[in-house]
């Protein structure tokens, strides 16, 4: 049967484009710079699966603006795969019809223009995913044919070192090069011989010394200059009746001024609650600079980290019993592992968000901006494969008032997913809305559904300036909506709650204001945070962290 | 910028007032605001003065004064509020807090 048939295509075809990029390696793996356009002519083929390595920090910026200089007459129609749209040269592509397609998980900056293209025609939408979700489908139909990736430093064989920003490299290298794919990594140097080795040179097959180091985005850092006395309030609340409360020993932040403030109240309100030791020990998390106050004061036992974070390298690499570390004594990072761990590992997930419905879904799409998912809702929802137990999964899973309704009398745990919101954001917007505009989004560019970053059935609590909504605890979804009514303050929504209703759910601890919890508003002050300022966290880190330029003030 | 002022007047049934004769809190920053709280008597009611750039809002302070007063029972007193654009966050925030400071007595509490 089987004598016809070709059993190796894909290897062969590799074999091909192998053969035509051979002229153009000087040594070893060597492509030298100017030649980059031609290897990309020479391996890329019309309509390939192509991954871009990009994420929320380190970007392989040459080979994209590389990409936008190959003739699109040999090369078009490609199918993009790759978890950001941040750069401007990552739309380029579309544009001059080099790529058709895009499947992506966040696209920050760019989401205006790409928003603008699908209408326009100009980009085909795959799906939005989660990083993790995205890296998933690499082993499945959305494998590349060639990966582009980035590292600090190569050797002549292809060896990398992605060191402190090994994030999303091992994971599209893996799933690209054990399918018979081409990889081909832009580094900062050439050396001799690497600090350690992160990317074996098997898996790699060209390496080109890029004409300056690539683009990296500190995008964790928040300067606590920025955090409001309302910050400091709503972190009080959580800190005493949810991290408190529950006893959290294991957690993931997004990236707002809410959890930057909490990470600051940990050695100052968190010491006071009695709570060090009891809970924040395990995180899956970049290496926040506002986490350094409570590292300091011995808060931390590990941080698995996403991606590195911009001036925060030294600081890392002196506190190894915190960070995961190589040999060589530098962080490795990676976020396919990491966000494994946020899924599975972690009690909690806590983050900002823009707009909440009056179901408690939530969601940071706006009208005519496609800004994808990155991590939140993989880390932000209830992990249904989880099976091993922890005082703050069971306790939160007892205190669920639909369960029976779904499973009788079987218990079962869950994890706590927080979202933390102002009633009214900046602008007087408020952060409570009958419908999404995730809506309007999907309208606009014809998605098929809304894109929700968290769904009201894994939110657990929701956090405003008014109190906590224990949402879980309600026993139906009239009850849930009375209970998000309740936290809504002057907006639309709240202001048709009920003071009746507002009471019973009070009762019933469904709902907490400051009050019954026990906290005096007067105190809510910035003066209460660890660090006020950058220079305050720097200082902490005994002059370890060395912030950015743009973060430098003083 | 143009500013508008805003009065608005409650009456509580048993009213009580602020504890010092007058008291300052706040600062007009962006996003912020000041409450001037002052001992008056007013035959048990409420004045309240806001000058603010924001428009379009009047019920929405009406509402977030209402629920302030209403809840701490204050009576004989006059508020001024001079806001750059507070959200209602901020201004429930900042009164509940002028009242705390209006009440100290000699730095103490109550």
């Amino acid at each position: 049967m089987g004598e016809d048939r070709v059993w190796d295509s894909l290897k062969r075809d590799t074999d091909e484009r192998m053969r035509k990029a051979a002229p153009l390696v000087k040594e070893g793996k060597i492509v030298a710079a100017k030649d980059t356009v031609a290897l990309l002519e020479a391996v890329i083929r019309p309509h390939d699966k192509v991954n871009l390595e990009g994420n929320n920090q380190k970007q392989a910026d040459f080979l994209a603006e590389c990409l936008c200089k190959v003739d699109p007459s040999k090369v078009y129609g490609l199918h993009m795969v790759q978890s950001v749209l941040a750069l401007p040269s990552h739309l380029d592509v579309f544009e001059k019809g080099i790529a058709k397609k895009v499947d992506y998980s966040f696209s920050g900056p760019q989401a205006g223009r790409l928003a603008q293209f699908v209408r326009e025609g100009k980009i085909e939408l795959g799906a939005i995913h989660t990083y993790l979700e995205l890296f998933a489908r690499y082993f499945a139909d959305l494998t590349p044919r060639v990966a582009l990736i980035v590292a600090y430093e190569a050797d002549k064989e292809g060896n990398l070192y992605t060191g402190f920003n090994t994030e999303d490299t091992p994971v599209i290298v893996e799933a690209t090069k054990f399918r018979q794919g081409i990889v081909i990594a832009q580094v900062n140097k050439i050396v001799d011989k690497l600090p350690r080795v992160d990317i074996p040179a098997d898996w790699v097959d060209f390496v080109i010394e890029a004409p300056k180091p690539f683009y990296i985005e500190p995008l964790f850092t928040r300067d606590p200059a920025l955090i409001t006395d309302t910050h400091v309030l709503m972190g009080m609340m959580a800190l005493k009746g949810i991290y408190g409360e529950y006893e959290v020993q294991r957690l993931n932040h997004g990236v707002g001024f809410f959890t930057a403030a909490i990470e600051l109240l940990l050695p100052t309100y968190g010491e006071e609650l009695g709570l060090k030791g009891k809970i924040c020990s395990y995180w899956a998390l970049n290496p926040h600079p506002t986490m350094i106050p409570a590292i300091e004061s011995g808060w931390v036992k590990a941080i698995h980290c996403f991606g590195g974070e911009l001036g925060m390298e030294e600081y890392v690499k002196a506190r190894s019993d915190v960070f995961f570390i190589g040999p060589d004594g530098t962080l490795r990072s990676n976020r396919a592992f990491s966000q494994t761990a946020g899924h599975y590992a972690m009690d909690m997930f806590i983050g900002g968000t823009l707009q909440f419905d009056k179901y408690g879904n939530s969601s940071t799409a706006t009208a005519n901006r496609i800004a994808g998912f990155g991590g939140a809702p993989n880390m932000g929802c209830d992990p249904k494969g989880r099976r091993h137990v922890t005082g703050s999964w069971l306790k939160c899973g007892s205190e669920f008032g639909m369960q029976e309704q779904m499973l009788g009398n079987m218990p079962r745990g869950k994890k706590l997913v927080v979202q933390m919101q102002e009633t009214f954001k900046e602008k007087l917007e408020p952060a409570f809305l009958e419908e999404l505009d995730a809506w309007k989004l999907m309208k606009n560019a014809n998605l098929e559904l809304p894109p929700v970053m968290i769904y009201a059935d894994d939110l657990t609590h929701i956090v405003t300036e008014e109190g906590i909504a224990y949402i879980h605890k309600c026993r139906t979804l009239e009850e849930r909506m009375a209970a998000v009514r309740a936290v809504a303050g002057f907006t639309a929504i709240g202001l048709q709650a009920d003071e009746k209703e507002n009471a019973e759910l009070r009762e019933k601890g469904i709902v907490k204001t400051p009050e019954d919890l026990g906290i005096d508003i007067t105190r809510a002050n910035r003066s209460l945070l660890a660090a006020k300022s950058i220079k305050e966290l720097v200082e902490w880190s005994g002059g370890l962290y060395n912030p950015p330029a743009r973060f430098r003030n003083w | 910028m143009a500013l508008n002022e805003l009065k608005f007047e409650y009456k509580n049934e048993k009213s009580v007032s602020i504890k010092k004769e007058w008291s300052h809190l706040g600062v007009v920053g962006s996003g912020d605001m000041e409450v001037l709280m002052e001992k008056k008597d007013l035959g048990g009611a409420v004045q309240v003065k806001v000058v603010t750039p924001v428009t379009g809002f009047d019920k929405v302070w009406n509402l977030v004064l209402e629920k302030f007063i209403k809840s701490s029972n204050l009576g004989n007193v006059s508020i001024e509020i001079n806001d750059n654009n507070a959200t209602p966050v901020v201004v429930s925030m900042r009164l509940r807090q002028a009242l705390a400071e209006a009440n100290k007595v000699n730095g103490g509490e109550e």
